[in-house]
């Protein structure tokens, strides 16, 4: 059984973790979506990080191109609607990652991601899907979870997978 | 075109206020503040409002019906679930789908309905000295409620996803059973999880709260009881904070319900986190402890033929035989079922990603997933979690998976292959990050034996929160007694499943149903100075 006593250890090291996506965040200068663009909460910095990650998770789908971006767009809108506690820490895994600690350090990606190769974000997937470190391990399901569920919504990913969508109703 | 009897019923004037178009803050008066809209909630304001009470009812998610369920899971999980249907554990091994709308998870549960089994209610009667609950007690309240949700046998054959547990339990002496289903008119869609298209499915959506808002009931949707107000042993009022329209952020408008009596109906994770926030005395602390999920894992198959696991009722077959062999507080047991398969909730739910995660997509229409659901809480190995809040106030369950809960795991993975195996499947994949397709069920049986089994390498879900606020004779281990009345707050009741002791071993919903009926018609006859009568 979790104490509460554990229950509190375990939101300080979550927390250590949070404070330090939060000066990764400061450090590398959070730029705001500008009015003008289509999305909701989801940074420059953040989206570049979605944008290199999806393709390593979606490959062998026929995600490509413009149904690529439209996944980027896709997962901004999920986010957006995730109660404030879970788009915080999506937001600060999202900074870290786009931070260059975060991304040298932690994920052990050399390129810059928009830079990255599809091998090198794959292994930096699969490191942190098997890390003996619960918060590497659930930072790759939210990833995980994010892009999968993004491109599985979209009826143009159905056919592929022999799925014929929802009966119509008369 | 259906007819969707939401949006008649708001035509004929229902008393329906969506807080989120709130202008100015709202002070409502009533007999009876009830929080939430699920099968506790629902139930509980029929029965009421029925007794010629004023009732309101605080919903924190939206109203939507028949019109607005497209059968779309990008639609209905962020609007109708918890969290967008990503609520997890606090160590995020476990992922919880729990409804969030007006009918709460009765409007997107897959319909299984069963009663409470007797060595379920053997174990309350001994261990938490619920004398009264026995199966001949409880008989005349199932009776009531299954004819009020048209609870019968499913008449239909069983999609291919279901039929394939019973041939494969069939070859093997496991016995299964058809599962009974609370539908009218269902025409065997199988998108029970997003909500019914047709209102086939007898949710609390299409009934009880219908029900209690032709009879002047009123409801606030959109709208998060954040406490009660308490003094002296009593709640004076219920404060609750308006949601915007799509449910995420609080806005900065405020709702007070001020009755004589509280019924609080969150859910096995709502409820304890309310009464949390709210400071309610606790003097043995048993308050959000011994919460149960039935952890459940999964088991998907390839099968030569299509299997289309999306279309047809989504549970209609079931197996007992693993909970039936062993003392109900010997080593864990569990109940096997077939789960219906979707894009998202498949996609996000295999593990892997990359070709070989895209390989296994590709199988989709011949995918046949069954799940086992661990019963939890008849042992000490098996304490279950405990609800707590983050500095928002927002609820968190931590619940840690023991090894008491890990044995019944393997074995469960393993019962599932077997059965699989046994129905003709081509191979097994347990979902679990290391587990890989097994072609046989010889290299299943070792596969699965090597499997290290932990959190978040194990895939663990749960669609049903039970406990933190349990039922005993007495309140050295209990928040409610056994007719669901707090026992230090004196106008205060919890009418959900947060009420349970321990899990179920079944799905939850008609034990709810039952018991809040139960205790529902004995607040009635209470607060209204009548006596009850037979009640059902």
């Amino acid at each position: 059984m979790v104490s509460r006593r554990q229950f509190l250890k375990f939101g300080l090291a979550g927390g250590l973790l949070l404070a330090a996506a939060g000066a990764a965040r400061a450090q590398t200068g959070y730029r705001a979506a500008s009015g003008a663009d289509r999305f909701e909460v989801l940074s420059d910095d953040d989206r570049e990080v979605i944008a290199a990650v999806a393709p390593a998770i979606l490959a062998g789908t026929g995600a490509a191109g413009a149904r690529l971006e439209a996944i980027v767009g896709s997962v901004d809108r999920a986010v957006a609607g995730l109660p404030p506690h879970l788009q915080a820490e999506v937001k600060q895994l999202l900074a870290l990652l786009a931070s260059w600690p975060g991304r040298r350090l932690l994920a052990g990606v050399s390129a810059p991601w928009p830079q990255a190769s599809r091998t090198e974000v794959a292994a930096f997937l699969e490191r942190w899907r098997f890390s003996g470190w619960a918060l590497f391990q659930q930072a790759y399901h939210a990833l995980h979870e994010l892009v999968l569920a993004a491109w599985y919504a979209r009826p143009d990913s159905w056919p592929e997978i022999g799925y014929p969508g929802p009966p119509v109703l008369g | 075109m259906i007819r969707d009897p939401i949006r008649a019923g708001l035509a004929s004037g229902w008393k329906v206020t969506d807080a989120s178009a709130l202008e100015r803050d709202l002070v409502l008066d009533a007999d009876v503040a009830i929080v939430g809209t699920g099968a506790g909630g629902g139930v509980t304001a029929e029965i009421l409002a029925e007794a010629g009470l004023d009732v309101v009812l605080v919903e924190e998610g939206p109203l939507k019906s028949s019109a607005d369920f497209r059968m779309a899971e990008a639609e209905a999980y962020p609007q109708l679930y918890q969290e967008s249907a990503a609520r997890k554990t606090l160590d995020k091994a476990i992922t919880i789908l729990q409804g969030r709308n007006v009918g709460g998870s009765t409007t997107v549960n897959w319909t299984s309905s069963f009663r409470t089994p007797e060595a379920t209610l053997e174990h309350w009667r001994e261990r938490f000295g619920l004398a009264e609950l026995t199966t001949p007690a409880l008989a005349p309240w199932f009776e009531r409620m299954e004819r009020r949700l048209a609870i019968s046998p499913w008449s239909v054959p069983a999609n291919e996803n279901n039929d394939l547990l019973r041939r494969g339990g069939e070859k093997l002496g496991i016995a299964t059973a058809a599962i009974r289903r609370n539908v009218s008119g269902c025409l065997n869609l199988g998108y029970c999880g997003m909500g019914c298209p047709t209102n086939a499915k007898q949710s609390m959506l299409v009934t009880t709260i219908p029900a209690a808002l032709d009879r002047g009931a009123r409801l606030v949707c959109l709208a998060r009881a954040e406490r009660l107000r308490l003094n002296r042993g009593r709640a004076d009022a219920l404060e609750c904070r308006a949601l915007d329209a799509r449910g995420v952020h609080a806005t900065e408008r405020r709702i007070t319900v001020r009755a004589r009596h509280y019924v609080v109906a969150a859910g096995g994770i709502g409820s304890p986190a309310l009464l949390l926030r709210s400071g309610a005395p606790d003097p043995f602390r048993v308050l959000g402890f011994r919460t149960f999920l039935h952890p459940t894992v999964i088991s998907a198959a390839v099968m030569p033929n299509p299997v289309h696991g999306y279309a047809g009722a989504p549970q209609t077959i079931y197996s007992d035989h693993f909970l039936e062999r062993g003392a109900v507080d010997g080593p864990i047991g569990f109940k096997l079922e077939a789960a219906p398969l979707h894009p998202v909730l498949f996609g996000m739910t295999l593990q892997g990603f990359g070709e070989g995660h895209a390989e296994k997509m590709k199988t989709f229409p011949n995918a046949h997933v069954l799940i086992a659901l661990l019963r939890d809480g008849f042992h000490p190995g098996s304490p279950g979690g405990n609800v707590g809040l983050r500095g928002d106030g927002s609820p968190v369950l931590a619940y840690g998976l023991t090894p008491y809960v890990w044995d019944g795991v393997r074995r469960a993975l393993l019962a599932m292959a077997e059965i699989q195996f046994a129905a003709g499947a081509r191979d097994v994949l347990p979902v679990h990050e290391r587990a890989r397709p097994y072609a046989s069920w010889a290299e299943a049986k070792a596969g699965i034996a090597a499997l290290p089994l932990e959190p978040l390498l194990t895939r663990v879900v749960s669609a049903h929160v039970m406990g933190g606020c349990a039922m005993a004779d007495v309140p050295q281990r209990g928040v409610v007694d056994a007719a669901g009345r707090h026992f230090q707050i004196e106008n205060l009741s919890v009418h959900d499943g947060s009420v349970f002791p321990t899990s179920l071993g079944v799905n939850p919903q008609l034990t709810i149903y039952a018991l809040t009926a139960r205790n529902a018609v004995g607040l009635a006859a209470t607060l209204t100075g009548r006596l009850a009568g037979a009640g059902a």
